[in-house]
């Protein structure tokens, strides 16, 4: 394949970016989308050119490091796959490819496609997690859990946090990253304790930290590649209300 | 000739944590705030024990090279944790636990840490059910077991095929909990480079500030590493591609002494490598050989496609050889069984390299929901990578570098030979001997993170309270910061010809080819003059990009393949070294008749635990007897 690739390139978080187009050949169709940037950087550093910087580790889909926004689309247009995980074969020989970083002021462009992603730390330390001190556990299996419950709970927490929801939102909205967690600790009975205070708490944070409103557009669960249900959403503005009654 | 102190408590077995716990030094609650303590890592046993730690009152810094301590390649780990809690009634306990890993480790593992660790697994699976990790559950509501590789009970918990993810975020959460109480500071994008010793003591580390590429210092009063493994060495591997040994290597070069670096695990069951672009692989989990069965075609050089060989002309040469444990034969066991198929002529695909992992009897006997809800996750992952149905046609496997069962020598307080430094998890060498277990390596980073180093590490500390902070202006640090620099500089003076990851590939190529699943003296010494030769011109030839003061990845990356060499040496001569063949090493020139491996019990029941001695100096070999005194040693066997 033969590919022309315009990409984002930004020296650091002060800088203004650009776009800059860069023409690649013997791209195999046998790639993974990273493999072929790999494969754009080893020539620019023979050339003696500064590589595009971006972020991944696992490469299989799951520590949510890599998130690219490619013609237009978070993780590119697949449905359901991560960056590391989109092969070149979606991609037409001769065609251009628009590389950015994920876009939204809670996640600040650091260099090229790479960007900043604390603020998704910030909100689970918020409230997104359950207070159980290390030794403090009852045994397992005193506390029982219906099947459905347990795989609800599991749905709702496999959420990567790589941010595609939030990149994609119009609004810039982290509503989905954080009605996946407040749902899955809420779901299980060793969460609800916290689940009032942990809804409030992680919903402040969000506005705090520059966020924006969900409008239910539905972009964030056609872009999440962990398919997360936007039913999370429902849960958390559940859980919220709920909890502003109580106050 | 050994100066080695295990500190192995006296006194029976099962008695030994508990006794060790009730007469270890302790830290007064108001003594604690004043000390500091470092964390490098942040997976499973990093983040468990940052956590934890912090809980109990210590002042905790945390470092992760990622954007965020959840990234960790813990996160990656599939099938399951192990717990003894015998919830099947099939007479599980410690013992068996603790039996069934010190012999799938061959023998090679010391006693008294595995009890250990088998003794607090139910312990972690209380906690990370009270923190929130929706291990599977039976319609009953009560949790649910299934079987691992080399065992004959199920005692494994999970989450369908995303075990690992769960437990490593439950951790991340309480990581994050202890940061919003004040008690622990994360470093993110923060690269740990080296490690700085003050009269003895391991009092700090040099870190690389990712994004502005600043040298800083920082100080504390003990340093844990829990770095994981370095099985990114043979360049492709199932780990994570920034996943590195350097963490190990600056330990060892400041005076630790590593142990069993060559004992290193090759999966059986990752998806096989596809192209040539390929920069990593990724791993199906071992659970599926619970109900996946493994063949070959009966044929040698059988083209047809694998749903068009029938039934009798089928090799399923694991329940074939193996008729005890079948499929569910132990990882070493496994790999070379394929190993071994392919290299025979019998194996499957385009390359004859990958052999079939089939669910049709499953699922004919479960239906498709069972197995769906059993291992959906994974189907999945391998459709993705593949593009084919593993519901309607055998998945391909083959064996990858994956774990390193060696690691940084610790005694029972799983402190290294430096006082201060620790090490926990994948990092540290002690509990899998010579092959790990399936679902025993997040047992033990949760084991060790929660609830053995918070124990063990106020013993040291205990004689700390009357240090004040630890300044970094000293001397100390500032020849560690100044050799740090230089040898950044030095990196991206050299201005060669060739890409930082063309020597990575060449030298897993090296290393895979003659130092993997199968080694000899002649390959081993064949592989130390290659990697020598390739360092050098590494050291003469390679290109680094950018500068110093700015984020630059691939300076990061050049350090890490810097130190895969020294490690790939050090694997080496431990290879050379161990004149037998034990679990995961084996050396043709030591096998039975069966070709099983055979160990050497009256020369290599030990540790080899390495100790620098300078650069291009041959390491000083230093020796751990290993006592068996609770099992009896035998021959493994699976038959």
């Amino acid at each position: 394949m033969k590919l022309k690739l315009k990409i984002w390139r930004q020296k650091n978080r002060n800088s203004k970016g650009k776009f800059e187009i860069y023409d690649l050949d013997n791209v195999s169709e046998e790639m993974t989308f990273l493999e072929m940037l790999d494969y754009l950087n080893s020539k620019l550093i023979l050339e003696d050119k500064e590589p595009v910087a971006f972020d991944s580790d696992c490469r299989e889909g799951i520590c949510g490091m890599c998130g690219l926004y490619i013609n237009g689309r978070t993780h590119g247009p697949e449905k359901e796959v991560t960056t590391c995980q989109l092969s070149m074969k979606a991609f037409k020989d001769r065609s251009t490819i628009t590389v950015e970083p994920w876009r939204s002021k809670a996640f600040p462009v650091i260099k090229d496609l790479v960007v900043d992603r604390t603020s998704f730390d910030q909100l689970i330390q918020a409230g997104g997690y359950i207070s159980a001190d290390t030794g403090a556990a009852p045994e397992a299996n005193s506390i029982i859990i219906k099947k459905e419950t347990v795989d609800r709970a599991f749905d709702a927490g496999i959420c990567i946090g790589c941010g595609a929801c939030v990149a994609t939102c119009k609004n810039a909205s982290a509503m989905l990253f954080v009605g996946s967690k407040v749902t899955q600790l809420a779901l299980l009975p060793q969460g609800k304790a916290e689940a009032t205070i942990r809804a409030i708490s992680m919903v402040a944070k969000m506005d705090e930290l520059g966020f924006g409103n969900c409008t239910n557009t539905g972009a964030c669960e056609a872009e999440c590649p962990k398919g997360i249900s936007i039913s999370n959403i429902a849960k958390l503005n559940r859980e919220y209300l709920y909890a502003k009654i109580q106050d | 000739m050994s100066i080695l102190d295990s500190k192995i408590p006296d006194g029976p077995l099962a008695e030994k944590w508990s006794k060790h716990k009730a007469s270890i030094k302790l830290v007064n609650p108001a003594n604690r705030k004043k000390l500091d303590v470092i964390v490098v890592g942040s997976g499973a046993a990093g983040a468990s024990a940052a956590a934890s730690i912090a809980e109990l009152g210590y002042n905790v810094k945390v470092f992760a090279f990622q954007d965020s301590s959840r990234r960790a390649h813990s996160i990656a780990s599939q099938g399951g944790i192990n717990a003894t809690k015998n919830y099947k009634n099939d007479a599980d306990s410690d013992y068996r636990l603790f039996y069934d890993m010190i012999k799938g480790g061959d023998f090679r593992a010391r006693e008294a840490n595995v009890y250990r660790c088998a003794e607090v697994s139910n312990s972690v699976i209380d906690q990370f059910t009270a923190q929130g990790v929706p291990f599977a559950r039976e319609y009953s509501g009560y949790l649910a077991n299934r079987s691992f590789g080399g065992v004959q009970v199920s005692r494994t918990f999970y989450a369908q095929g995303q075990t690992g993810q769960q437990c490593t975020i439950a951790a991340y959460q309480a990581l994050m909990r202890q940061i919003h109480e004040g008690k622990a500071k994360m470093y993110n994008r923060c690269n740990m480079l080296d490690i700085v010793v003050k009269d003895g003591k391991a009092r700090g580390i040099i870190a690389k500030n990712i994004e502005t590429g600043e040298i800083e210092r920082y100080s504390a009063h003990a340093v844990v590493l829990a770095t994981g493994g370095f099985g990114t060495v043979y360049y492709l591997s199932t780990l994570a591609i920034n996943s590195n040994g350097s963490a190990a290597l600056a330990a060892y070069k400041k005076g630790a002494f590593l142990a069993n670096p060559s004992l290193a695990q090759i999966h059986p069951t990752s998806i096989p490598k596809l192209n040539e672009y390929q920069s990593k692989l990724t791993l199906m989990s071992e659970s599926l050989r619970n109900d996946g069965r493994v063949w070959v075609p009966k044929e040698k050089g059988d083209k047809r496609k694998p749903n068009d060989i029938p039934e009798e002309e089928r090799d399923y040469y694991l329940e074939r050889r193996y008729p005890a444990f079948g499929n569910l034969v132990p990882r070493d066991v496994a790999s070379r069984a394929a190993k071994e198929r392919c290299d025979a002529g019998y194996g499957a695909g385009e390359t004859g390299l990958s052999v079939y992992l089939d669910f049709k009897d499953a699922i004919q006997k479960q239906g498709e929901k069972t197995i769906s809800d059993k291992y959906g996750t994974l189907f999945d992952l391998y459709n993705k990578v593949t593009e084919t149905n593993p519901y309607k046609e055998p998945m391909r496997i083959y064996p990858a570098s994956h774990y390193t069962m060696g690691g940084l020598w610790v005694d029972y307080n799983l402190m290294t030979t430096i006082p201060g430094l620790y090490a926990i998890g994948e990092s540290n060498f002690s509990d899998h001997g010579a092959n790990r277990l399936g679902a025993s390596s997040l047992l033990q980073c949760a084991a060790d993170g929660y609830f053995i180093l918070p124990v063990t590490i106020a013993d040291y500390l205990a004689d700390e309270i009357r240090t004040p902070t630890i300044p970094t202006d000293t001397p100390e640090f500032e020849e560690a910061e100044k050799a740090v620099k230089e040898r950044l500089n030095k990196l991206i003076s050299l201005n060669g010809t060739k890409t930082i990851t063309s020597f990575h590939k060449r030298l897993g190529n090296i290393l895979w080819d003659n130092s993997s699943m199968v080694r000899s003296e002649k390959s081993l010494k064949k592989a130390l003059q290659l990697v020598n030769e390739l360092e050098k011109e590494f050291w003469s030839d390679v290109k680094v990009p950018g500068s110093i003061n700015e984020f630059n990845q691939e300076l990061d990356r050049a350090g890490r393949v810097a130190d895969f060499f020294e490690l790939a040496s050090l694997i080496i001569i431990d290879a050379l070294n161990r004149e037998e063949s034990c679990g995961a090493h084996f050396r043709e020139e030591y096998q039975t008749e069966e070709g099983e491996p055979k160990r050497n019990d009256e020369k290599f029941q030990y540790v080899a635990a390495w100790e620098y001695q300078g650069e291009s100096k041959p390491p000083k070999l230093h020796k751990e007897e290993l006592k068996f005194e609770n099992v009896k040693v035998v021959q493994r066997s699976y038959k």
